[in-house]
Parts: structure tokens; sequence; C-alpha cells
């Protein structure tokens, strides 16, 4: 069992953290402060195959793997939690599913656009009464001759409005409950299909949130992801995936906040020494900083079950990635708090970038599964069938 | 001279500590190399990013070559991750303890082994910072060399070189081989590609010891190196004067003072 | 190769359009100490065009000897043409010692030099003496940054060349009464190793002056902030008649152009007093300016490693320090 990275890992760590640190970091202010899109972060990733990473090279990826992935979504995290989220929502759920599900002519057609980030992709199955109840989906799907006939809405949809291509979830049978529910691959330009208000948020507030609406909205018969009626288990194979995304965006918010409240408690001095050298911040630092350690093992065991599920579909990472996810999120809620606090008065303000990293934090918690979710699919991975 | 897959650019780069993270253990006064990250020299990046600009645009193959030890494998790989074609790594114990001169020499002697059309190098290296191994290689090899390059135009014979001076700059021109010294400011550098360093370690980085190198050994080395450290030392500190924890008035007090007693500006 | 018949210290007095450059009298006034303690002489080697009446100035400031080769094929620097003629220079006078200003011109040419004479050369050297016992030459400078200094010496062949950046050097007090004898020295180009062609030379407008002249300077580091930060120091810097210098950080920061740098990769200043603001002392900027005559520093921390080096250290705000500072000083110019 090798705990350290691989050379080619380490050589990928090495550029990440370079390219977050000097083309991420200086945006990240800016980016929450005015709410936008990293538009010219995207390019820049682009061409460097960061919206491929998990792809084989035959379709136009490059060739990684999901421990790879995982690291760069930690180390863009690190220092903007929106541009994190951006690769993270367009890898895991869009371009994986058409990896993992798709036909070789979904494949051939969709993913070297998406890997080369020409496209960005975004996945649609929150609806306004379906959150955590995500099986009661309102969107329907029906076929008319060579087409599919999509309507409904969805909301609170990552990348919308930037997205070309969307996986979206809908009931095509109701009477079969779950496997009543199919996936389909819309394209932005379609008719029929937009994008409704953006939403104003707490955190990741450069991260485009709006909801889709679908009115007669009509996609050729190819368009479906796999089969009928497997819709359902796409999405929660999907979410399995996107979770050690998530559970990444969470660690790098959180050693995002270590390492500035670090530096700051080096150089904040009162009662004449540097607030450093006080015991309850070294304790409550190294507390912080077990868990963080604690959280990075656990996305990564998950990512390499993930990858080693490639070779063999018998291996399950559904709750070590619920796990990963489930801890991250609550460890980056605990340590971005504390981070403000450390930063006393100064960490409320948007002076120094902590308190964004609180405001981020939160939501990792919540999506791609609520952490009540995640401990639903945990308890019921160790309980089995009751 | 073509342009297109015939044009051959050799571009030489150095594994250097950054320096920029260096210490001075205080008390043995020696350097701390532990925990200091090495990296590929700026201005040979530079180089390297030029050469990968001109194969952009005109087409060419690009090796880099670098004399170091083993671990100096880690640059290659980077190189090859950000776009070159071919790696080779100069090592061998007889190339230690040389000074700028012997190493030129090793790299001149390797260089005669390969094809090429142009050579490209940094300015200089944050370790050594002598600027020396560059123009010394091409007056082993009988090139010319133009240095403090910032830019380059190629019209598939003559090459139109940009050449950075104090007061500006200056166009030179030559057809033929030649040598470039290339500043790292000049060209920002790429990152490496994710499936670039995919491949860079399933890619072969050539191992050359010196006897792959068309040269008398009694120009490697320490054996061929003119000069000679004969004494390694941290600075000594000016005798530092006295430091006041004071509010603004007094401090201009005593600045005011200072000045006075050393009659400078009043 | 018979080291006693190598004599002298040469100096390469670099001219650039016809204009001797500072850096060539420094070294002329190195020279002067270097000569003295081997009771040899100074000759200076003057490369150009219609350059022979500066001959006369290197003699005022302490060459005993000028070489002087005036040749249309040198009156631009392209390396080979140079080249070629240091090299035939020194072949046929021997010199013991050679040196070159650390200029563009400077590290292009030695490294040529040296490598066609098969000898060594030291870079950037901030010291260069004669020991006292054996009589060696021996050239000091900085390695990894700056973080340590290195003594280097070139034993068993000849010249032994060293390059110095402009500054570090300090220049003879000129004397118009001095004699000194002037050579002309005819080279016999091989005009078939010319591959290279000047096309161009163009003067890029700076509108600044060159910091490593100024004689005070107003230096401001990251305690500064930001570019508004810098409108008070550009106040004293008036007030005293001095220039506005930076540390890095603050050229990275995109709040200074980078000619006013002063450190490792920027200039190297000695300035009759150099303000310290809100600049901590990184290794890389002391290297650029510790030998300034006094050294007054501001910084808020007290541990700042600029204080080591400061003739006056002064804990606190340089906000509050500075604008007192500049209206006191006028008050006492004013006086």
């Amino acid at each position: 069992m090798n705990f350290n990275l691989t050379k080619t890992q380490e050589l990928f760590r090495q550029m990440i953290h370079e390219f977050a640190e000097k083309e991420v970091k200086p945006l990240a202010a800016e980016i929450d402060e005015q709410e936008r899109f990293p538009e010219e972060t995207v390019k820049k990733m682009a061409k460097l195959g960061i919206f491929g990473i998990p792809v084989p090279k035959e379709y136009g990826g490059a060739g990684g793997d999901n421990i790879m992935y995982s690291i760069a979504v930690e180390e863009l995290s690190r220092c903007c939690a929106t541009t994190g989220v951006v690769v993270s929502a367009h890898t895991s759920l869009c371009m994986v599913p058409i990896l993992e599900f798709g036909t070789e002519e979904q494949k051939k057609k969709y993913l070297p656009k998406l890997a080369s980030g020409e496209w960005i992709g975004a996945f649609g199955l929150t609806e306004p009464n379906a959150g955590t109840d995500s099986s009661a989906q309102q969107t329907t799907a029906v076929l008319d001759g060579e087409e599919w006939v999509l309507n409904g809405n969805k909301i609170f949809i990552t990348n919308a409005g930037y997205a070309e291509l969307y996986l979206i979830i809908a009931m095509t049978d109701k009477s079969q409950g779950n496997r009543g529910i199919s996936a389909f691959l819309v394209e932005a330009s379609t008719p029929g299909f937009c994008v409704g208000k953006k939403e104003l948020k707490m955190g990741i507030r450069g991260s485009a949130t709006a909801e889709l609406i679908f009115d007669n909205c009509r996609i050729p018969k190819g368009n479906l992801l796999g089969q009928v009626g497997r819709g359902f288990r796409i999405a929660m194979k999907t979410l399995d995936g996107g979770r050690i995304g998530i559970a990444a965006q969470a660690l790098g918010i959180a050693q995002g906040a270590l390492d500035e409240t670090v530096k700051y408690t080096k150089e904040r001095k009162q009662f004449g020494r540097a607030i450093a050298k006080f015991q309850n911040t070294q304790f409550q630092m190294a507390d912080m900083q077990t868990k963080i350690e604690a959280a990075r093992l656990l996305i990564r065991s998950a990512a390499f079950k993930k990858d080693e599920a490639i070779k063999n579909d018998r291996i399950s990472y559904s709750a070590d990635s619920a796990m990963a996810k489930l801890y991250a999120s609550e460890v980056a809620m605990e340590v971005t708090t504390k981070a403000v606090q450390f930063h006393g008065g100064y960490g409320y303000t948007r002076e120094y970038p902590v308190e964004r990293m609180m405001r981020d934090a939160k939501i990792t918690e919540i999506y791609e599964g609520t952490s009540e979710v995640q401990r639903m699919v945990i308890a019921g991975n160790l309980f089995g069938k009751l | 001279m073509i342009g297109g897959i015939d044009m051959k650019i050799l571009v030489c780069i150095k594994q250097v500590p950054d320096t920029t993270e260096i210490r001075i253990d205080p008390v043995t006064k020696t350097l701390v190399r532990e925990g200091v990250p090495s990296i590929m020299n700026p201005d040979d990046k530079g180089g390297l990013e030029l050469a990968l600009r001109f194969k952009d645009k005109f087409g060419a193959e690009v090796t880099v070559i670098t004399m170091g030890p083993p671990q100096a494998d880690l640059i290659l790989r980077e190189a090859f991750a950000m776009g070159a074609d071919r790696a080779i790594l100069l090592t061998d114990r007889k190339f230690a303890g040389a000074d700028t001169l012997a190493t030129s020499n090793a790299l001149a002697g390797a260089a005669r082994t390969l094809k090429w059309d142009l050579i490209i190098t940094g300015r200089q290296a944050i370790d050594g910072d002598t600027a020396q191994v560059g123009p010394e290689m091409a007056e082993h090899l009988n090139i010319p060399q133009i240095s403090y390059v910032a830019g380059l135009e190629y019209d598939g014979k003559t090459f139109t070189v940009k050449k950075q001076t104090e007061e500006g700059h200056q166009l030179l021109q030559f057809d033929g081989k030649g040598l470039l010294t290339v500043l790292a400011p000049a060209f920002k550098s790429r990152y490496m590609s994710v499936g670039g360093i995919v491949d860079a370690y399933n890619k072969e980085v050539e191992v050359w010891g010196a006897d792959k190198v068309d040269l008398d050994e009694s120009k490697l080395g320490l054996k061929g190196s003119p000069t000679k450290v004969v004494k390694s030392f941290a600075k000594e500190l000016k005798q530092p004067g006295v430091i006041h924890e004071v509010d603004a008035e007094k401090a201009v007090e005593l600045i005011v003072s200072k000045l006075k007693e050393k009659h400078i500006i009043i | 190769m018979d080291k006693s018949q190598y004599k002298h210290v040469f100096v390469f007095a670099e001219q650039r359009d016809g204009v001797v450059q500072p850096v060539a009298l420094e070294l002329i006034g190195k020279a002067r100490d270097l000569a003295a303690d081997l009771g040899e002489k100074v000759f200076a080697l003057l490369l150009g065009k219609g350059i022979a009446a500066s001959a006369k100035k290197l003699v005022e400031y302490g060459a005993d000897t000028v070489i002087v080769v005036d040749h249309d094929n040198l009156k631009d620097y392209v390396t080979e043409q140079y080249t070629q003629a240091m090299y035939q220079v020194s072949v046929e006078y021997k010199p013991s010692i050679m040196l070159f200003g650390a200029t563009t011109i400077g590290r292009d040419l030695a490294p040529r030099v040296a490598a066609r004479l098969g000898t060594g050369l030291t870079a950037d050297c901030t010291k260069l003496e004669i020991s006292e016992d054996t009589k060696e030459f021996q050239m000091t400078r900085p390695a990894f940054g700056g973080n340590l200094m290195a003594t280097i010496m070139c034993p068993d062949h000849r010249p032994q060349m060293s390059t110095v950046r402009p500054g570090v050097m300090q220049k003879c007090t000129p004397d118009a009464s001095r004699k000194g004898e002037i050579i002309n020295f005819a080279p016999k180009f091989d005009s078939s190793k010319f591959s290279v062609k000047l096309v161009k030379t163009v003067k890029e407008e700076k509108g600044s002056v060159d910091i490593s002249e100024a004689k005070i300077l107003v230096s401001g580091g990251r305690g500064v902030g930001c570019v508004a930060g810098f409108d008070k120091l550009r106040e004293l810097a008036k007030v005293v008649g001095g220039e506005v210098s930076s540390s890095r950080a603050m050229v990275d920061a995109g709040n200074m152009p980078h000619d006013r740098q002063v450190g490792q990769t920027g200039k190297t200043v000695r300035p009759d007093v150099y303000f310290a603001l809100g600049i901590s002392g990184a290794i890389q900027h002391l290297a650029g300016m510790e030998e300034s005559e006094c050294i007054i520093a501001v910084n808020k921390d007290k541990f700042a490693p600029i204080f080591a080096v400061a003739d006056l250290g002064i804990v606190c705000d340089l906000n509050t320090v500075v604008p007192l500072l500049t209206e006191r000083l006028k008050k006492e110019m004013a006086k």
C-alpha cells in the first residue's frame, strides 16, 4: 500500500498548485465581489486540459486518473472555491457520466468538446419539489417519433448559462417510480430550453447558479443517455463521483483557510507576542490540521477506489465518496469558522479572504447530496437492507 | 535552412534550488538546502518557451539537455510535459566541480554529437548568476551568439533577433547556426499541460555519461576548470545600529539628528 | 603556460555611442589599487570607431596606458568583431588580469573572450584584491541569489578575468595633469567569421533617472502598500533632492517600474543615504543596497532583517513618520 503520489501525480500537483497560485488566486476576491463567472480562467484551464483530466486520450482527454482530478479541484478551490466547482460540476456531473454510460457515438460526439473545455458541462437533477427527495421528479420526457419532448424546470443548477451541454434527469414513466426516470443530453442551443434567473448566493458567488426551463424542448432520440428507466441509477452513480469532487473542493477551502491562518497568527501580535505562540492557537490549529489530513486521506482513498472500479465494475465506492464528502465538508465549515475567529475583527472584513472561505464552505454541506443524504448512504451501506 | 519538422532546436536547461527560498543557517553560516524546492532555472524555462513557440509556429524538433545529478531528471520531465520532443541527461561524476568553462565544454561536447540548427540557453542561472555558459558554449562550437534575446523571427532562411540593451533594444540577423541566450521575462512560459504530464514519465530520458561526449577528459569537471573556489562564507552583515521603538515625532527627531551627524542633506 | 610572462591589470573601457561608460572609470579606479599591490601598471583598452579622443579621459581617471583600437568594424558592438580585437590584444600584450563591466556588452563579450583564450572568468565580483602574503588575485562574488559569498581564484590560467557590476567599485578623482601612454593597435580581422549583422538600434525612452547614480534614495517596500502610498515617498524625495526606488515586491505588484528596483535582480546602489521604508530586508534586497553610506530604516516589525544593516532603525509606521519627516526637513532645509 503506497501512500505516496506517483511521480506523474506529483508533477501534476506541482503544476496545478502553481497555476492556482499565479492565475486563480489574484482574481478570487474580485470574482466573489462581482459575482462573476471566471471566464478568463476557464479559457486558460481549457488550454491546459484541466477540463478533461479523467477522460482517455482517445476521446480527447488528458488520460489522467481520479486522484489527479481530486488534486486539481482541491488546489483550485484552495485559492478560489468558485473556480474549483466550475471544473468539478463539469467533469463529474456531465463529462464522466457520458464516458461511463454513453454510446460510442455519444462519446465521440461530446467528449472531445467537453474534454477540451470548448464546451462546459452541467447537470440538472434538482427541482423545486425534488431536492433531497430527488426521485420526486416532475420534469417529464415523452417520446414523440424521433424526438424526446421535455417539459419542466430545474433549479440551483451549477454552470447554468455557461454550459453548452446539460445532463438532464426527467420522468419518462411515472407509474414505474425510480425505474421510470431517464437521463438525457440537452444542448444549450436547443429551442424550448432556456436558462432562468441567476441565484444570488451566500458563497461561491462567481459560480453561475440558475434555473433551467424546458418548454416543449425537443431533442433527438439519440440523446437519451443509457437506457430508458435507468436514469435514476445513472444520477446516483454520477453523484457518487461528484461527491469526490465536492469533497476535494471542501478540502481545498479548508486548506486555504488553514494556510491563511498560519500566516496571520504568526504576524499578528497581541500582549507582546505573536498569537501563534499561544497554546490556545496551537492546540486548535493542530486539531484543524489533523482533520484536514484525515479528509485528504478519505478523498484519496475514494478516488483510488473509483479508478479501480473502472477496471472492475464490481468495486463500489459509493460509501467511500459519501464519507469523504460528509467529513470534508464538515471539516471545511469548522476550519473556516475558526479561521475567521483567529483573524478577529479583521477576519470579518473583506480585506482578508477567510470570510469568503467561510461563506464558500457552507454549500459543501448541502449540494450534491446534503450531509443528511451522505449519512443515509453510509448507513445504508453499513446496515444493508433492514 | 528550412523550417518545418527539419528544424532542430537544442535547449540547454539547468535544475537549480529556488534561491528565493534559501536561508543561511545562523549558527553554521552555511546554506540550508533541506526543504528548498528545486526548479527549472527561470531563464532556461524562458528559452524552452521560445523554442516551443517556434515549434508551434514553424514546426521543429525540440531537444532539451541538462548537465546535472540524477535528480535533474525532474526538469526533463517538465520539459516533456511542456512539449519537448527529446530529453538528454548528461550526468557523470567526471563532470563534478566544473566551473563555467568546463561546463560549457561538456555541453559543447555533447552538442557535437547531436544534429541541431539552433541552440537556446537561458541568460543566467539563479544559483551561479554568471551568464557565461551560453556564450562560452557558442565559442567552443564556433557559432555566433546573441545574448539577452527578447524576440525571434524567422523567414525560412534568416533569423531576426531582438536583443535587449540598457538603452532599449537592437535587431540582429544571421543565417545558419547560432546560439541565443534568453531572458525569462521576455517569454512568459506555458504551464505543463495535463496530457503532457500524463505522458511525461512514459517517455525516455536518454542518460549520457562522459564517454558519450566528444571531448578530452582533461577539459571536464574540476580538472577542466581554470577557476577554483577557495572559500565560501555567509556575508558579514554590517554592524547594526540602534533600533528605536518610538512614536512618529520622536522618530523624526532621531532621523534629523542622524542626518546632521553624517552631514547629509542638512 | 608561463605565468611570469603575464603582467599588468587591463580594463575593457566600454563605450557606447562614443561615450565612455562610468563602469569603465570605476574599474580603472579598482585597477589602480590592484596594480599598486602588484607593483604593476593599469592598461585601458578602448575599442570603437573615432574614439581616440576619449583616451585622455581614461588617463585622467587613472590609466597608465591606453590601447586604442579604432576601426570601422568596431563602430557598434557586435560580438565576433570585438572578440577578435580583444583576443588579439590579449595575445599580444599578455595581461595578468583583465576586467570588464558586467553590462549587457560586458556579459556578452567577456565569456566569449575567456573561452577563446581558454581561461577562467568570474562574474559579478563585488570585491577584487591581491592577497598580502601570496600576491594572488582573489575575486569575491555572491552566489545562490546573494545568500552566499565565494572567493575565487584562477591560479593556473592567464589572463585572470572578472566582470564587475556598475556601481560596485569607485572611480578615482580625475587628475587632468596625469600623463599616460597611448598606443594604437591595428587588429587583423577575419571577416569570414562575421556572421551576425546589426540591423537596427532602438533607444527606448524611459523618462526616468538611473537610480544607481542618485545620492539620496527614498525606497519603499511592501509596507508602503499600493501605488498611492508612494506619493508621500515622492514628496520626501522631492524635498531632499533624491529619487524614489523600491523593493522587488512593489515592482512585481506593478506599483513601481523595474528600473527603480533595488536588489539582486534590480540595481546595485550606494547612495549617501538610503531610506528603507516598509522594506523587510530580504537578502536579495540587501545585496543591492547594503553598501549605502547611511541606511535609515522605518518598519513596523522590529524583527525585520533590514534592521541588521541599518545605521538607524525606527520601529514605527512609515505612514505617520514620512509626512512628518518631510515637513520637518522642509523647515530644516529652509534655514
